[in-house]
């Protein structure tokens, strides 16, 4: 099958195609990058996936990530909208190896066409992202209405996760005051939308909401908050709170329709490029290549002439 | 003295227990198969392979009427062992009786009604644990009142030393178990309700291993924490009401496929750690079929076992003593040492977010089963456990006791299935379509108000409610629950600075050509886990699963009862490169093919599937000629071994 015929057929939302392109974008030979090359170009050039609302869910280990995605992809089917999920999970180091989430808790009528469910494992990345998570999130934006990316939830993700996504949902449980501090030390990007799951827990995640509001607020105050950031109360095991947290997935997306999205993503895949160029070529490649600011704006040329990530890597 | 027994067919169990009744057992024991316990009819899609195979179908009253044709039941000790549905089956059992003009004060018997086990080990939960602790409070507490001889509920750490927990682990699980009941039920009834009751109702069932010093201190151990407990926990005043009861089955963990005749002795050695003290000595035993590891038993299988525990009572000189270890200050100390670590884990258990029920949600005590068991293998297959005729001594002679091969076996006929769904619609066909509606309604809600819920089942069971309606409608009020896998948290890992060095060198061999595999894939070499049917035993794969991250390979694993179609799905939306299916409930014929045919449907022409599980040389050949590459049985207890299988054949796949 020709990459053509691939791309075409994501877009209509075949299974297997789907899964052959998210096969594609993890191949590491050179036959099969030049592949993907050729697959992200076909899906960029009919504009595919541009519609689709791309969602990162992150947050620290244990929060219940996997459960609230599960209850939010529920919820997205039973309002009609198609969901591809990708799941990411941490490699050993030592190994190589992984367990992978379970999901089939996010998917459980295996004959329902509109979800689709990919787990991957970090293979080493330290950032908690999986190499080709942005790859594969590209796909399913093609394939789906809704690209759900899932965080293994360790380390700085939040940064890479805002590169590729359209909405970042920060997710916390109550009782652990982490993200409290880490938003007002600044450490971490203030998120779209904040999500106090596990609120069955209702005094705690009752304190816990008023402690993020009174964060934000603060934030709000100093003018570091160009969105009012809705704290979304969840509890993805009986259910409570997913439709608020779809209605404010929805708000936000409004929020940033037209140009104000399209400068987003556009920013996103050039801080994205930059990530996956120093990867590749190291600083020393950068400092080669006149510096950052360069190359940038190599990067943002080559995006604007229709080139994909995976290529301007290659070439710049 | 009893057997646990049960299949095909109500109408067949009932001539099998009749037959065992007139070779001198002297109770009943009830297995029921998967969909009962699930709460799934026989016609469910989840059901399918798995009608009549390791237990009796009961889907309504009239296969109870069937099943108990002509034994008396106010006469006769019943256990039943059921737990997610165990309020309707009890429900059946008393409605039986009802209708047969007999009084429930007159039964005796047990439920098993622990669920906290079935999210450790055994798999066959349907709601989430509070909902599932309120169903078994509701048993309970019915039970004191107006069932007053029965055992509303059997504390099985059976199960969880099946699935590789030390003696301390399952001392320290069942009392965790026990407090968690004795508080939800306290809780219910109100705060300060007295429970001495309730508490001298609890019974247990445990297991008894090979070690069988360890394992008479164990039992010794439990009689003490039991006591302690009864005293200082629930004020339980009568020394009566706190003494420890319990049943036993020993242990099959430690019984081998290969040189099965071995294990007709190491039954017997077992048995002993449960009747040498009489102190601690079960009230009732079980002992499993020496042949078990090879399909389901024979009636002369299950003759053997009760010989044993004949021989035992009868012609040996036990029973005529007093304890034989009273005053052992070798027992007493070893008794100590394992009530200490145990009640240690107890409070480790108690002191965690949520307590018990936190501690099986969470995935903790899972886990450290997980981990005890993979500890376990890596023993034996390093040769340091010695199992004969597995690791050491396994040259044999051809044994005539299993030469016949596979007709040597029992096995099930499939149209068991089929009739099984033809009583169904019979059934359904002649009952009052309206009394079925009003009855199930009731129930829900008295699920909803938190009611006991008995009464109203007991209504539903005289209404013809089956067993699927009857899950079903509870299934809408508390939802259905996932447990975790216990394997996402588990370091086993062998080879890092902790290993030996001959297993890092295996180890780092095994990882090489993984590594190399991934290489020529282009990507991570993937492979999915899957347990399809209701089986919940899912020891094996979670080894796998283990093993297969440890060598490298990137692990996709759902957890238990999953069906072929959603394996499938997986398969192919995770891209895997291999797929390892376990299954023990036999229904291996029915799921397996159907799996490797979903998946060449779906396009994976390429994706070898490797079977593991308790398969008769004869099914094997079977699942080879249907396109299995390769299938396991407990003979091939090498996981490096297995391992270096699997990359070979993913290897030859994408040659």
């Amino acid at each position: 099958m020709t990459e053509d015929e691939l791309a075409r057929r994501v877009t209509l939302g075949e299974r297997a195609a789907v899964a052959e392109a998210l096969n594609l974008t993890e191949d590491r030979r050179p036959e099969g990058r030049a592949r993907a090359i050729a697959l992200l170009r076909a899906l960029r050039a009919g504009d595919e996936g541009a519609r689709a609302h791309r969602v990162g869910i992150t947050g620290p280990p244990g929060v219940g990530k996997s459960t609230l995605v599960a209850a939010l992809t529920r919820e997205l089917r039973r309002v009609s909208r198609t969901v591809g999920v990708v799941a990411v999970d941490p490699s050993s180091i030592r190994s190589g190896g992984a367990l992978l989430g379970d999901r089939a808790r996010i998917s459980p009528d295996p004959n329902d066409q509109g979800v689709f469910v990919r787990s991957l494992a970090t293979a080493g990345e330290l950032g908690g992202l999986a190499r080709s998570a942005p790859l594969a999130l590209t796909v399913l934006a093609a394939a789906y209405d809704v690209a759900i990316l899932e965080t293994v939830g360790v380390g700085q993700t939040e940064t890479d996760v805002r590169h590729v996504t359209d909405t970042v949902v920060f997710v916390v449980q109550p009782g652990s005051g982490d993200a409290l501090q880490f938003l007002k030390a600044g450490i971490m990007e203030v998120p779209d939308v904040l999500v106090v799951n596990k609120a069955d827990q209702a005094e705690l995640a009752a304190r816990a909401s008023g402690d993020l509001a009174a964060a934000l607020a603060t934030l709000r105050s100093a003018g570091a908050l160009p969105y009012d950031v809705p704290i979304v109360l969840t509890s993805a095991r009986d259910g409570t709170g997913i439709d608020a947290l779809v209605a404010a997935l929805g708000a936000h997306r409004a929020e940033l329709a037209g140009p104000r999205l399209l400068a987003r993503r556009r920013e996103g895949a050039i801080a994205w490029g930059l990530r996956a160029f120093v990867r590749r070529h190291g600083e020393v490649g950068v400092e080669t290549r006149g510096g950052e600011q360069n190359v940038r704006e190599a990067i943002a040329s080559r995006l604007d002439e229709g080139a994909v990530i995976p290529q301007i890597v290659d070439e710049v | 003295m009893r057997t646990y027994s049960g299949h095909s067919t109500p109408k067949a169990s009932n001539a099998l227990y009749r037959q065992n009744m007139a070779k001198g057992q002297t109770g009943l024991s009830i297995a029921f198969d998967l969909p009962t316990q699930t709460g799934y009819d026989p016609d469910h899609e989840l059901a399918r392979g798995e009608v009549g195979k390791v237990g009796v179908p009961v889907a309504h009253l009239g296969d109870m009427r069937d099943l108990l044709d002509g034994i008396p039941l106010d006469a006769m000790n019943t256990s039943m062992t059921i737990n997610a549905t165990a309020a309707w089956l009890f429900a059946l059992y008393v409605s039986l009786a009802e209708e047969r003009g007999i009084d429930p004060k007159k039964l005796s018997g047990t439920v098993q009604n622990d669920i906290v086990k079935e999210y450790l080990s055994r798999g066959t939960f349907i709601f989430p644990p509070a909902q599932s602790l309120r169903l078994t409070s509701d048993v309970v507490t019915y039970a004191v009142e107006h069932v007053p001889e029965w055992n509303p509920i059997n504390i099985c750490s059976y199960h969880l030393q099946e699935a590789g927990a030390t003696p301390v682990q399952e001392l320290a699980y069942a009392i965790t178990t026990a407090i968690c009941v004795l508080d939800t039920v306290k809780a219910r009834l109100g705060g300060d309700a007295r429970i001495d009751g309730v508490f001298g109702r609890i019974s247990f069932f445990v297991n008894a291993g090979l070690r069988f010093v360890e394992e008479t201190c164990k039992m010794r151990a439990f009689v003490d924490l039991w006591d302690e407990l009864g005293r200082t926990r629930y004020g339980v005043s009568d020394e009566k009401l706190r003494r420890f009861r319990y049943g036993v089955q020993v242990n099959s963990l430690e019984l081998t496929a290969a040189q099965p005749e071995n294990n007709i002795v190491r039954i017997a050695l077992e048995m002993l750690a449960v009747v040498l003290s009489k102190r601690a000595r079960a009230r009732a035993v079980q002992l499993p079929a020496w042949n078990e590891a090879l399909g389901l038993p024979r009636p002369w299988d299950q003759q053997l076992a009760l010989r044993t525990q004949q021989i035992m009572a009868f012609e040996t000189d036990l029973l005529e003593v007093e304890d034989i270890f009273d005053g052992s200050h070798v027992v007493e100390a070893k008794v100590r040492e394992l009530r200490k670590a145990a009640w240690r884990e107890v409070e480790a258990v108690l002191s965690r977010p949520g307590g018990v029920v936190g501690a099986v949600e969470s995935g903790y005590i899972k886990e450290r089963l997980v981990a005890s068991n993979a500890a376990r293998l890596a023993r034996i297959e390093r040769g340091e456990q010695i199992k004969v005729g597995v690791n050491q001594f396994d040259q044999t002679e051809p044994s005539p006791l299993t030469e016949g091969g596979g007709e040597s076996i029992l096995t099930v006929d499939p149209r068991v299935e089929k009739e099984a769904v033809e009583r169904l619609a019979a059934w359904r066909a002649t009952r009052d379509a309206e009394k079925v509606h009003a009855s199930l309604a009731a129930l829900k809600v008295a699920a909803k108000d938190g009611a006991n819920v008995m009464p109203a089942s007991i209504a539903c069971a005289k209404a013809g409610v089956t067993t699927g309606e009857w899950a079903g409608a509870l299934r809408e009020v508390f939802g259905e629950y996932r447990a975790p896998t216990g394997i996402g948290g588990v370091a086993t890992a062998g080879g890092g600075a902790g290993g030996r060095d001959a297993e890092a060198t295996e180890l780092e061999a095994i990882r090489a050509t993984v590594r190399e595999l991934g290489a020529l894939l282009g990507r991570g070499a993937k492979m999915l886990v899957g347990k399809p049917g209701l089986d919940g035993h899912s020891n094996g794969a979670e080894q796998i699963a283990l093993k297969a991250r440890d060598v490298g390979f990137e692990v996709v694993y759902e957890g238990i009862r999953v069906t072929p179609a959603q394996l499938v799905a997986s398969a192919a939306q995770e891209g895997v490169h291999i797929v390892g299916l376990s299954i023990l409930s036999g229904s291996h014929l029915e799921l397996v093919p159907e799996i490797v045919m979903g998946l060449r449907m779906a396009g994976l022409t390429k994706v070898p599937v490797v079977v593991g599980g308790i398969i008769p040389a004869e099914d094997a050949r079977r699942l080879l000629d249907a396109g299995v590459a390769r299938v396991y049985t407990p003979k091939n207890f090498e996981l490096n071994a297995i391992m270096r299988d699997l990359v070979t054949l993913v290897r030859e796949a994408n040659g």
